[in-house]
């Protein structure tokens, strides 16, 4: 990481301050937007594991919506087209970090042997580890604590093996565009997201699905 | 016969890209008889209609194609 990609010295105009000076439409859109500004920086910071870099693409995402405020006329997703490009700014950072030195490649962090206690020798799940019904799981989506614990199970996973998971289901991209971007083959790309949601879903089915029926 | 390990592996794959007709068809053989897998396989799907949710995104396309 190089100071550059995480400077903060001048975090810009905030975008309140930037309503002052524009029209009443791109002042509508701040004070909109200012109501899922925390859940932008969440998701951003999940995506990024850095709370500066978070901060830097939700404010940038936020001014450059306000910038193309006269061309959105469809208020009603408002919030799917700033999150659109928020995800874009994400991707960007992502690239940044992809060429700077200190890039760890996922395909190294998480060994096939880690899932050995699961299966038998050959190769069938073992009693205590095979997957049991998780019910109604959307339930679950009304619930904070779910989120909580969702995020904490996605902090769990390795950096590089969890970047390429939410590149892929977060982001929205193609593993084709995955792998150019990472400099990885396809195959390696689907033996690290397959990693990945093995252990995103060992983790929830331990913390939340069967952490007790009065969890649910 | 296909095990639960190989299973779960092409399971985690059909996400990201059409399996070829052979694979798919030992996946889908497999799937019958084991129920472990099967609850795996909608525990992924899971998975990803959560990661949508998060994003705060309504009209991205299905998910999942439909199961076979």
């Amino acid at each position: 990481m190089t100071p550059d990609a995480r400077g903060r010295a001048d975090p810009g105009p905030s975008p309140a301050a930037a309503s002052r000076t524009l029209p009443a439409a791109a002042a509508g859109i701040a004070a909109e937007m200012a109501g899922f500004q925390r859940e932008m920086l969440r998701f951003a910071v999940l995506q990024l594991r850095d709370q500066a870099s978070a901060e830097d693409a939700v404010q940038e995402a936020m001014l450059a919506a306000l910038q193309g405020a006269d061309r959105f006329a469809e208020r009603a997703k408002l919030k799917t087209w700033v999150f659109s490009i928020l995800r874009n700014k994400i991707v960007d950072i992502i690239r940044r970090r992809v060429r700077e030195p200190s890039y760890q490649a996922p395909e190294t962090e998480i060994d096939d042997a880690d899932f050995d206690p699961l299966f038998s020798a050959n190769g069938h799940w073992h009693s205590d580890s095979r997957p049991a019904d998780w019910g109604d799981p959307e339930k679950s989506f009304e619930n904070q604590r779910f989120w909580a614990i969702f995020d904490g199970c996605l902090n769990r996973l390795p950096a590089a093996t969890a970047r390429v998971f939410m590149m892929r289901e977060m982001l929205g991209l193609e593993t084709d565009e995955i792998c150019t971007e990472l400099s990885m083959s396809s195959n390696n790309c689907w033996v690290v997201l397959h990693r990945a949601r093995m252990g995103l879903r060992m983790c929830l089915d331990q913390q939340w699905f069967n952490a007790g029926k009065q969890t649910r | 016969m296909m095990n639960c390990r190989e299973a779960v592996k092409l399971m985690s794959e059909e996400m990201d890209h059409d399996l070829s007709g052979g694979r798919r068809w030992s996946l889908r053989l497999h799937l019958l008889i084991c129920l472990g897998c099967r609850n795996y396989r909608r525990q992924l799907s899971f998975l990803r209609q959560a990661c949508r949710h998060e994003v705060a995104v309504d009209d991205t396309p299905p998910p999942l194609p439909p199961p076979n």
